[in-house]
């Protein structure tokens, strides 16, 4: 059973017809944890914004739950939960007016619904006098989470929720996640991380309004075409600039402290040969070994497509 | 029902949380009220004179006399050329001068006839107009009883004289506050109904709360209710307060029906928060928002007839008027408080203000409805 299904969406902005999402299509699955992964300016907040009704779709459809996105739009904002990646409740309000309020909006209240956010909601009611306006970034989060739980939707939109989170609150934020999909809640998730891609059921890579690849983290790590080296040594950006032009490199690019790095030819020969090869340039401290590829890779790598 | 409801109780929760807007809806207006009237003043005193007496003769003592006296001139300097005298307006220390020749009084008694002149700074025309006119009507009246001391009683009178005695209708003693203070109340009203209207839709367009909000089943006409209902209950607080002050500070009690008053200012308010919406809906901040309800309101101020009376523009300005809603709350207000006139006097304006709310109104929710 399907909760979402997009055919073929497209949105253009502006007279320049600038196209932000290309005839994309994707089903999310119900009681999945799917994730929108990819930089900024992907795309990812257009296509969130019109699977809530905020956006037309310029041509394509798109279901949520059953229902059209055009057509049905009053069901689905009946239905959905949307956390916008801007923090958007009212900062005048408390936390406990604003969980209030858009209880009553939604023609439920607090008690009905509390087992669904009682595990979020724990955690920010010692404040629930303080204004919104004045919680620290991890606490609007989770406000944010219980305002657009509270009516118990059936899927639940989140638009970038952990950007500019800390660490912990970030790892917290996750965890919530994954309790709520134990509550049969369908969650699309929107991330420019890609190590938060791997938490997900299945995620979708999108680059300039276009899908790239659609499956579930492991397969997609798995399809990893190429055999992945890091290497190091003590001049990293000339060793970048070398391996540029070394007739046998596939691909090569900084990852954290090492560069990662293909080659056309994964015999152990090659491998030998390129050791001496840099040993020849005058480098030293040379460290090469295989890595597993991970999501970011995949997303390189199929960039260069 | 049960929607505008809760959304009335947040609304209202967030004014009264927001200290300065509160400030500003119950403060301001009756601060305004206390001072702008006072301050707003066409009557013309303290115009400063200096005179040049080339005389010295018990007629031009008497007419200086007369002159001071009246309480709308102050004497600065006495100058004994009419030149010295001219510095002082040069200087701004001197609106008027008055110079009397040499000869003054022999002239006038033996040969019936003298002449006076007056220098006037004419920079600012109301002042310089107002201060002329007065001194002519003191030389005037000197004359008047010149005239009667010279004449023999018995003989007729040579020249017949015609004698105007004025009425003053509605404003018996030409008080300047019963005229401003309806004006200054219409333009108050009308500043807080729009300002606020617009600037907080905006501002939840700004924050993002509007998205979290178009995400829910409200709709549309509950949310614009929500917000036009509570601004509607404070400007009538707002244009209540503002007639007690009218009624404690200056003696103003409306001739008219203060329910027909209440029953257009309704009508007016819809006119004015529609205006409000209509702007928020072309805006995405809050400065954008403050300066073109600014623009609007400047013009709708300025010709709506509180200071200068719309008779006296040029005829396009006096047509433009006719899309002013200002004008015809600045003219139903004055109507009502001072003339006491009843609904059929009103009718046209109320028509009017009636037109511009469903018009502004009809427009602003069109507009909303496009954008999203």
């Amino acid at each position: 059973m399907e909760a979402v299904v997009l055919n073929n969406v497209s949105k253009t902005y502006g007279k320049e017809r600038k196209v932000a999402v290309d005839s994309v299509s994707l089903t999310v699955n119900k009681g999945e944890l799917f994730g929108l992964i990819g930089p900024d300016g992907a795309g990812k907040t257009s296509i969130f914004r019109m699977l809530t009704t905020l956006l037309l779709p310029d041509g394509g459809t798109a279901t949520v739950d059953g229902f059209d996105i055009v057509k049905d739009y009053k069901q689905i904002r009946n239905n959905v939960g949307y956390m916008p990646g801007k923090f958007s409740l009212y900062q005048d309000l408390t936390i406990e007016e604003n969980i209030n309020f858009f209880a009553t909006v939604f023609g439920t209240s607090v008690e009905e619904n509390y087992d669904l956010i009682k595990d979020i909601y724990v955690q920010i009611e010692p404040f629930k006098n303080r204004r919104a306006g004045k919680l620290s970034g991890g606490m609007k989060q989770k406000l944010a989470l219980c305002c657009a739980l509270i009516h118990k939707p059936t899927v639940l939109f989140l638009d970038e929720p952990t950007t500019g989170v800390d660490p912990v609150s970030r790892k917290e934020f996750w965890e919530m996640l994954k309790r709520l999909k134990q509550q049969d809640i369908t969650i699309v998730v929107s991330t420019p991380y890609m190590d938060e891609a791997t938490l997900c059921d299945r995620i979708a890579l999108i680059q300039n309004g276009r899908i790239l690849q659609i499956d579930t983290p492991d397969k997609i790590v798995q399809s990893y075409p190429d055999k992945l080296y890091q290497i190091k040594a003590d001049r990293m950006y000339d060793l970048l600039k070398e391996l540029n032009v070394y007739p046998k490199t596939l691909s090569c690019f900084t990852f954290g402290e090492y560069l990662h790095l293909s080659l056309t030819d994964e015999s152990e020969q090659a491998e030998k040969e390129l050791i001496q090869h840099l040993q020849n340039k005058g480098f030293h401290n040379i460290e090469m070994g295989a890595v597993t590829p991970g999501i970011e890779d995949c997303f390189i790598q199929l960039l260069k497509k | 029902m049960r929607t505008i409801r809760f959304l009335l109780a947040k609304e209202f929760r967030q004014i009264f949380r927001n200290k300065a807007i509160l400030a500003m809806i119950l403060v301001v207006p009756v601060m305004q009220l206390v001072v702008l009237p006072l301050a707003a003043n066409y009557e013309v005193k303290n115009i400063n004179i200096s005179v040049v007496d080339n005389d010295h003769s018990t007629y031009s003592a008497k007419l200086i006399f007369k002159v001071t006296s009246s309480g709308y001139f102050r004497m600065t300097e006495a100058k004994n050329t009419f030149n010295d005298a001219f510095k002082l307006i040069e200087t701004d220390k001197a609106d008027l001068v008055l110079e009397i020749p040499h000869g003054f009084e022999q002239r006038l008694i033996r040969e019936d006839e003298q002449k006076l002149f007056i220098a006037v700074n004419a920079i600012n025309g109301t002042k310089a107009n107002l201060g002329g006119a007065y001194l002519n009507n003191i030389i005037r009246n000197f004359n008047a009883d010149l005239r009667l001391q010279m004449i023999v009683p018995g003989k007729l009178n040579p020249m017949p004289v015609v004698e105007i005695a004025p009425t003053n209708w509605y404003n018996p003693l030409l008080d300047y506050h019963v005229f401003m203070v309806p004006g200054i109340l219409a333009v108050l009203l009308t500043m807080i109904g729009s300002y606020l209207t617009a600037l907080n839709i905006v501002k939840e367009k700004e924050v993002g709360t509007i998205e979290q909000i178009n995400v829910t089943p409200i709709k549309k006409h509950h949310f614009i209710l929500g917000k036009l209902i509570p601004f509607l209950v404070l400007s009538l607080v707002v244009f209540t307060l503002g007639l007690i002050v009218a009624w404690a500070v200056y003696g103003i009690v409306p001739a008219g029906s203060i329910g027909l008053m209440y029953g257009f200012i309704l009508i007016y308010l819809l006119a004015v928060l529609g205006l409000g919406l209509l702007i928020s809906t072309y805006c995405d901040t809050q400065q954008q928002a403050m300066f073109i309800a600014f623009f609007f309101l400047m013009i709708f101020i300025m010709m709506g007839g509180l200071f200068t009376p719309i008779e006296s523009m040029p005829g396009w300005a006096k047509s433009l008027t006719a899309l002013n809603p200002v004008s015809y709350m600045i003219d139903v207000m004055r109507m009502i408080v001072l003339k006491g006139s009843g609904f059929n006097n009103i009718k046209h304006q109320l028509m009017k203000v009636f037109l511009f709310a469903v018009v502004f109104n009809s427009w602003a929710i069109w507009n909303y409805k496009k954008t999203t």
